[in-house]
């Protein structure tokens, strides 16, 4: 039981990251799999912050001396890899509409070539 | 009480990204992958951090939906049949996931004080910051001071998508602007609501901006706001209307003078014979230092953000314009 | 002033001219700074290679915030030798790419492609620099970024297929890179790389380090296009602007191999990650792989650009060889050839470059008869391929010598025989190549357009293509460095630092 409760939160990150993952290896579609990509890198996020978090703490944002709070340094690594991440979907999908027109498809197994093949 | 809200969060966060997979219809899938960011959002205020769930919600379940649906009305909104074997994704899948599982058996529990990374080098950013810093928001104290030099690569990396944005699908103005397309000409409604609404976002983003120091907020996210008030702007009332309210030339420049202006902090640091980003001496009193430190390196991000987001948002309209025009 | 700063500036150099760039709009002007600047990060990091040799590590605590609080910058050997390769190569790209990117980039473009070229190289030296795990992820993604928009900028369409898959393998292994950190994080508490080291070992038998390890290594690969991880590489290098491909090749996937050098010497420790995971024998096997399959694949391809991309997976191979063998001797032969591999891929690429500018192909059948038309192009292209090849006097047989004695020191005469292989392999690629150039008449339609390449690209070929010869001759100086590299990341390895 103890084991369940303290590791509940990882499992579910873990499993919500490998459905991510999947989605970014399997899909067919760009779009799909960008949007796997976001998946994949928000479950990530979680994980960071699961472990910033202190039972009975609160965010850390100073009310009295007294208080405890939960740890702010995996906040601040999210909140500029959160970043990194729009930065990259934006450069991805950019590319997307750049293939559509170049091909007139999105779909990965409908690229003529084996050089084009994703 | 907590830990049954994180679980049920989790739950709804596992189905929505189960149906992601098995959904065809990818308006469906976008607007799935909103509902998990928003649901990501609400978990990290769950989990104490409102800084991240302010942005995630702004960026994950904002721009990123937007720009993803943008994507969806060039390139269509039905993924076809898929004829790859599934077999090896399940397989590397299934490896990854039971790879991280065997890791998770020896981490330090969920929650716990006494973990490592509440006993080492937090402790510091937690007892200290409010003094050495001065502002009650540690989780700004943190990015912008003691790892100001992350934050300085954040903008830049915003200030990369842009460049990388531009070059992939430049900005086309439109010189015409009798095009039918361009905005909600005949919803008098819509106009009037925006027209309301507008200032008020932006004196909301003004306000993360500036009070970032003392509550959840900063640069980051006030940019992200300002450039969705522009959004909507450019939505209303037409693409070439918001361009020459805000033209792409100017957001260019913007987008630069704000990596300029962070890094231009740090060259004066290492002027008064500091080193780079040392906000203590900006002043001759170290937190008053750091606290100019602090308020300027964010303005310098707010704009990037700012002008780099609705950079994008051009780009991609315009694309979108052209080829309902087409 | 500058003496105290010089360790950040080879950052914030380029990353300051980015903007610059974007500020001054006209690509003449925006040329001749960003020439001018990596040119300064050049010159700095020599001075900062020559000050750790004598005087040892420097320590920069960014913000002035000590380390494991703020963010380190900390440079030793290892990193100052491979700057020292990455702005001396940046530098000469972009004098090639002033003539070579007008037939292969639309010029509305070009302002954008000495920015996002300034950009991947502040990403690449702040990667190299760095001395915080989660700070090296940031400069990791910006470097990729500007790397995508690099390789998209070609007018070729297939270039956008390849960079999107690039974009999607480089995100995959950036986050696995994020995940690895972030169990490591978990663990420790630290972020500092030294800091991290010598918690990592009151832990290292937790099944969460060794995760991390798994995935940090995983996602290292996915960076520096090990085998089987490399399917992203080879479109990506074929049909990017060959400006692009020559700095690419060089520097892009070598500071990969950096960052793996660094997480197992300087974080894990050799003996964690070697006698107690052991994944020399893994790395090993997918090293000597990658060396034949690819070696063969490269002598397979039709078009040179593809040949050589190949050529590079399996040159990666000899570096993680290197690296895999658990000895100075093999560490240092892994340093080594990242600098001579960068000589000799940026002299080659610039070749093919060259060949592109005047008859807008880069097929084996467009080198027909160019022993004659372009001779000082194809006497880079030899003299570099030589290299590759491993012929005594050029750079790449020191890196092989060494290689071939750390695997006998090891008593591994398989390996040594793998190398040796491989040599008779690149034997047949670039073989392949100059026959066509040398033995091939021209065809008909092109022989108009043949001509000798413009000097601003012969130039900075040819100054690589020296550098192949003078550092295979004069072997002093990067043999030391790298060997002084190589025991330090040792010693780190076993004896841990204690931090002041």
């Amino acid at each position: 039981m103890n084991l369940i409760l303290d590791y509940y939160n990882y499992w579910i990150v873990v499993f919500l990251m490998m459905t991510g993952f999947y989605i970014v290896i399997s899909a067919n579609n760009l779009v799909k799999k960008v949007v796997g990509l976001n998946i994949f890198q928000t479950s990530v996020f979680m994980m960071y912050i699961s472990m910033g978090k202190v039972a009975g703490g609160t965010a850390p944002i100073v009310v009295d001396d007294n208080t405890l709070y939960s740890n702010p340094l995996p906040h601040v690594l999210i909140l500029t890899a959160i970043v990194v991440g729009v930065a990259t979907t934006a450069v991805g999908l950019s590319l997307i509409i750049r293939i559509k027109r170049a091909y007139g498809t999105v779909e990965e197994n409908e690229f003529e070539h084996e050089d084009d093949a994703i | 009480m907590i830990e049954w809200i994180d679980l049920i969060l989790l739950g709804m966060l596992a189905l929505t990204a189960l149906r992601v997979i098995f959904l065809k219809d990818l308006f469906a899938v976008v607007m799935l992958f909103g509902i998990y960011s928003f649901l990501s959002a609400l978990v990290f205020i769950v989990l104490d951090a409102v800084d991240v769930a302010f942005t995630e919600a702004a960026v994950g379940a904002g721009i990123s939906t937007v720009l993803m649906l943008g994507t969806l009305a060039l390139t269509g909104r039905t993924e076809k049949e898929n004829t790859h074997s599934k077999l090896l994704p399940i397989l590397v899948v299934s490896v990854t996931g039971a790879a991280l599982i065997y890791g998770t058996l020896d981490m330090p529990p969920f929650g716990n004080p006494d973990n490592p990374i509440h006993q080492h080098v937090a402790p510091r950013y937690i007892e200290d910051s409010p003094k050495e810093v001065g502002l009650p928001n540690m989780v700004t104290s943190v990015l912008a001071s003691y790892r100001g030099f992350d934050t300085l690569g954040e903008t830049v990396v915003v200030f990369s998508a842009a460049i990388g944005v531009l070059a992939l699908l430049g900005i086309r103005r439109e010189e015409d602007n009798n095009t039918p397309e361009s905005g909600f000409k005949e919803h008098r409604v819509l106009q009037i609501v925006a027209k309301i609404t507008i200032p008020l976002v932006i004196l909301f983003a003004l306000y993360v901006q500036f009070h970032g120091d003392f509550g959840p907020g900063g640069g980051f996210q006030a940019g992200v706001i300002a450039a969705a008030a522009f959004i909507l702007y450019g939505l209303v009332f037409g693409l070439a209307k918001s361009m020459a309210v805000i033209s792409p030339m100017f957001l260019r420049y913007m987008a630069a003078s704000g990596v300029l202006l962070y890094a231009g902090v740090g060259l004066f640091s290492m002027m008064q014979g500091g080193n780079f980003l040392d906000y203590n001496l900006l002043a001759s009193d170290p937190v008053a230092g750091q606290h100019y430190g602090i308020l300027i390196i964010e303005l310098g991000v707010g704009i990037t953000v700012f002008a780099v987001m609705l950079t994008i948002f051009y780009a991609f309209a315009s694309q979108t314009e052209r080829s309902n025009i087409q | 002033m500058l003496e105290q700063n010089l360790a950040a500036l080879p950052i914030i150099l380029p990353l300051i001219a980015a903007p610059l760039a974007i500020i001054l709009g006209r690509t003449m002007p925006i040329w001749i700074l960003a020439t001018l600047v990596s040119g300064c990060a050049s010159i700095i990091s020599l001075q900062l290679l020559d000050t750790v040799l004598t005087t040892g590590v420097i320590s920069y605590a960014v913000g002035g915030w000590q380390a494991p609080w703020g963010i380190e910058l900390r440079i030793d050997t290892a990193n100052a030798f491979v700057l020292v390769a990455v702005t001396a190569i940046s530098t000469l790209v972009l004098l090639f790419s002033k003539d070579s990117i007008v037939k292969e980039i639309d010029c509305s473009k070009h302002a954008l492609f000495y920015t996002a070229h300034l950009l991947c190289l502040a990403g690449l030296s702040g990667i190299l620099i760095t001395g915080d795990a989660f700070n090296l992820f940031v400069f990791l993604e910006i470097s990729s970024l500007a790397t995508y928009t690099l390789v998209s900028l070609a007018r070729d369409k297939r270039c956008l297929t390849a960079a999107f898959r690039y974009l999607v393998m480089g995100t995959i292994g950036a986050t696995f890179i994020l995940i690895g950190v972030g169990l490591l994080y978990m663990k420790t508490g630290t972020l500092n790389m030294l800091d991290l080291a010598t918690r990592i070992d009151l832990y290292d038998s937790s099944r969460t380090i060794n995760t991390g390890l798994a995935f940090i290594i995983v996602g290292v690969s996915i960076k520096l296009a090990l085998f089987p991880l490399h399917m992203w590489l080879p479109p990506a290098y074929t049909h990017a602007p060959s400006a692009v491909t020559a700095f690419l090749a060089s520097t892009a996937t070598k500071v990969a191999v950096y960052v793996m050098v660094r997480f197992i010497f300087t974080i894990f420790g050799a003996s964690y990650v070697f006698h107690s995971m052991g994944m020399e024998t893994i790395l090993m096997l997918f090293a000597i792989i990658a060396i034949f399959k690819c070696s063969y694949t490269a002598a397979m391809q039709k078009n040179v650009k593809s040949t050589l991309a190949y050529s590079s997976v399996a040159q990666i191979g000899y570096m993680v060889l290197g690296i895999s063998l658990v000895n100075v001797t093999g560490l240092m032969s892994g340093l080594l050839h990242i600098f001579n591999h960068a000589l000799m891929k940026g002299a080659l690429f610039m070749a093919v470059g060259a060949v592109f500018y005047r008859l807008g192909s880069a097929d084996i059948s467009a080198f027909k008869g160019l022993g004659k038309r372009m001779p000082l192009t194809m006497a880079a292209f030899t003299l570099a391929g030589l290299s590759i090849i491993g012929v005594p006097l050029t750079v790449g047989f020191i890196s092989k010598w060494y290689l071939v004695t750390a695997a006998l020191e090891q008593s591994h005469w398989f390996i040594a025989a793998a190398v040796l292989g491989g040599s008779l392999l690149a034997v047949v690629y670039i073989g392949r190549i100059l026959e066509a150039a040398y033995f091939q008449e021209p065809d008909e339609a092109n022989v108009a357009k043949i001509s000798e390449a413009p000097l601003s690209m012969l130039i900075p070929m040819w100054i690589l293509v020296i550098a192949n010869i003078y550092f295979g001759i004069d072997t002093s100086f990067t043999t030391e460095a790298a060997q002084h590299a190589a025991e330090l990341l040792f010693q780190n390895g076993q004896v841990m630092e204690v931090k002041p």
